[in-house]
């Protein structure tokens, strides 16, 4: 009887063991695939499924699990679905994240659990700041730092005065934080409109205040199908001419599609900065665009690029640890040394995880195809680093 | 105090409110006559705008594409009163929203098979694109100003339909007392069916002028038709007077607010306090106004006649 037994507990340690070693790297993905935000988490998923072909679907010999989960563009949603990850599937990585106010209220669920957290856009000043984790790294941007380029922008042109608009949000307010940090003349007017579910698309108020406000400029950030909204709006109130529109995160291969089937030609010419474009020279980004736009028959938008990118830094840090996933320590410094291909060139991580980048000034332009797309005109920021890093005491 | 902003705030105030009324003009009737919660009025605003674009790419052609687009609304209103609400006038009010909560996820995954998750631009016509000055030199886009009339157009339509013929009788006399109605022998189950497609066609409607601006999306009927309840309900539930008088105040406060409260927090708040609190305030503004009408006259502000 005990030999049978001990034979039994053998067999099932033999058919458990394979189990119990790490035979997958597991990653768990939230976007926003539901809500009109949700084209943005489908060119985030293509990506991802992109830069699954191009990794064979393996890193570092182990086989790759995607678990991609859907937000909702809902905070309380995004937490459940990371618990869930987290609990339920077990992932080792949980990446994705859009929304900065998502992303801050699932990051806990995230990080206690001792899993690492890969933001493949939000960059929430807390996050860069005093709340900054050894399992948190960013594979985009802190906030505020497309913004303060975009101050700078200003300030070269001879701007004097700017009207600002964004949602109401904590991006919102971390991106006005950002241009008010270098942006040297005066700000005469801020509008923070209702963002969520139920996002304000209508700013005829706001568009008109603007105007009014005698401004020399327009600056707004709005993600996602709101930037297409926006633009037609302004250009419908008459302010293309009067008042010149400075963009960061509004105008993409998302909304410039759109914008061209509406023929809004206003916004060719219009600037906007960001970390990468899909010109950005360096070869890592040419097989991205490449490949994308041979995939899927458009090009990619930066959330795509960073989430290719996401996919890329995880593989880095499974390979340096020879697949062996227990070693979180191994991982971690791995991910910390960026030694893997970016879109965006060499960087480096500062010690709250968040990239030392480049920052570049685009252009609106017609590609040789007729397709509108971004040119970079310039770099703005070189080598930029948040400026919460110092909050950090890691 | 700049009159020259103040007044264009006004027009977006009513631009907004004319929209408004375009959807409470439908769920009021519907509500107030057959009794009957549609939850899914929005999704009617929403079919509107997606059939409005697919025409306009197909003609190449806004107006075209309206005119087409309106009796194909009417049409699905007409469907939707036939197969699912014709079978729940007798349930209860709960009933009612089941039903029609359903209808709302069917209409969205619908849309989502046909016509994909990124929603639909409708492009203007060059001269419906620009803008126009008026009086003062103050400018203001062609389009919004189309809005404002094509509503008060139809506003005005609706009221020599509802005050001076036949038909508008019967609708007044099914607001007040449906089974007098019906005892007197009027076919009260065509005057329901034409009364709920002519609702929708108004909601479609709405939803073909707010697209151009905003663009057609999954979902886009879901917000608005909350703040269309709040209409009627200001208004007194059955009334098309109340409905329009509501859906400006509501449209004028909502404008407002976003306008100019930020303004006035900052008299005696910090800037930036004032700033985030302005947008959550004027957002809300709405409700207390729906809170008051509750409260000190709960059958809204012109209840049609009972008896």
């Amino acid at each position: 009887m005990y030999k049978k037994i001990t034979a039994l507990a053998a067999l099932g340690a033999l058919l458990a063991a394979p189990a119990m070693a790490a035979d997958k790297v597991k990653i768990g993905f939230v976007t926003t695939i539901t809500t009109p935000a949700g084209v943005i988490g489908q060119d985030m998923v293509d990506a991802v499924n992109l830069a699954m072909d191009d990794i064979g679907g393996k890193m570092g010999g182990l086989d790759v699990e995607l678990i991609i989960e859907d937000d909702a563009f809902n905070p309380p949603v995004g937490k459940q679905k990371v618990d869930k990850l987290v609990k339920q599937d077990d992932v080792d990585f949980v990446a994705g994240f859009i929304w900065s106010h998502v992303l801050l209220a699932s990051k806990k669920s995230a990080l206690d659990a001792g899993k690492f957290l890969i933001s493949s856009n939000a960059g929430p000043s807390q996050l860069a700041g005093d709340q900054c984790d050894k399992n948190f790294f960013s594979a985009s941007w802190q906030n505020d730092q497309t913004p303060m380029a975009m101050g700078e922008v200003l300030n070269q042109n001879g701007v004097k005065s700017v009207y600002v608009m964004a949602p109401n949000y904590a991006a919102g307010k971390n991106m006005i934080a950002g241009v008010e940090r270098t942006f040297k003349g005066k700000i005469v007017g801020r509008d923070l409109t209702k963002w969520g579910k139920d996002a304000q698309l209508d700013f005829s108020a706001e568009l008109a205040k603007a105007k009014a406000s005698g401004a020399d400029a327009l600056w707004v950030f709005y993600p996602g199908k709101a930037g297409g909204a926006l633009i037609k709006q302004y250009e419908q109130a008459g302010l293309l001419g009067q008042l010149p529109l400075y963009t960061v995160f509004t105008v993409d291969s998302i909304a410039l599609p759109k914008l061209q089937e509406g023929n809004l030609k206003g916004v060719m010419g219009s600037l906007n900065t960001q970390h990468w474009g899909p010109d950005l020279d360096n070869p890592q980004n040419k097989k991205f665009v490449e490949g994308f736009k041979k995939k899927y028959g458009r090009y990619p938008s930066f959330y795509a690029a960073q989430s290719y990118d996401t996919m890329f830094m995880i593989k880095s840090a499974v390979e340096a640890v020879n697949g062996n996933l227990d070693d979180k320590d191994g991982m971690r410094a791995a991910m910390k040394k960026a030694d893997f291909p970016s879109t965006r060139g060499k960087f480096s991580f500062g010690n709250n995880h968040f990239p030392i980048q480049n920052f570049y000034l685009r252009e609106v332009v017609a590609d040789a195809d007729g397709v509108w797309t971004t040119k970079i005109v310039k770099t703005v920021l070189e080598n930029h680093q948040d400026p919460y890093a110092g909050e950090c005491k890691m | 105090m700049d009159w020259g902003l103040f007044t264009i705030q006004m027009l977006n105030g009513l631009q907004l409110g004319v929209l408004l009324f375009l959807l409470a003009a439908g769920l009021t009737l519907v509500f107030g006559i057959m009794d009957f919660v549609n939850l899914a009025h929005g999704s009617l605003y929403m079919m509107g705008a997606y059939f409005c674009a697919t025409l306009t790419q197909l003609t190449d052609s806004f107006l075209l594409g309206v005119v087409l687009a309106l009796p194909l609304t009417a049409l699905l209103g007409w469907l939707v009163e036939l197969i699912v609400v014709r079978a729940l006038y007798t349930h209860d009010h709960l009933d009612h929203v089941l039903a029609t909560f359903g209808l709302i996820l069917c209409f969205d995954t619908a849309v989502d098979y046909i016509w994909g998750p990124t929603g639909m631009a409708i492009p203007l016509p060059d001269f419906l694109n620009g803008q126009v000055t008026l009086f003062g030199g103050l400018e203001f886009p062609v389009f919004r100003l189309v809005i404002i009339a094509s509503g008060l157009l139809v506003a005005a339509l609706l009221y020599v339909m509802v005050a001076h013929t036949r038909l508008g009788m019967l609708i007044r006399a099914g607001a007040s007392n449906r089974t007098m109605v019906m005892a007197l022998g009027v076919d009260i189950g065509k005057l329901f069916a034409l009364v709920f497609a002519v609702g929708a066609a108004f909601a479609g409607f709405a939803g073909m002028l707010i697209a151009p601006i905003t663009e057609a999306s999954i979902g886009m009927g879901n917000d608005i038709i909350i703040v269309a309840f709040v209409v009627i309900i200001i208004g007194g539930i059955g009334s098309i007077k109340g409905a329009f008088v509501a859906a400006m105040i509501v449209g004028l406060i909502d404008t407002m607010g976003r306008s100019f409260l930020d303004q006035l927090l900052k008299v005696f708040m910090s800037a930036q306090n004032a700033e985030t609190s302005a947008p959550a305030l004027s957002a809300m503004a709405i409700y207390i106004l729906m809170a008051v009408v509750l409260a000190f006259r709960p059958q809204g502000l012109f209840p049609p006649k009972v008896r």
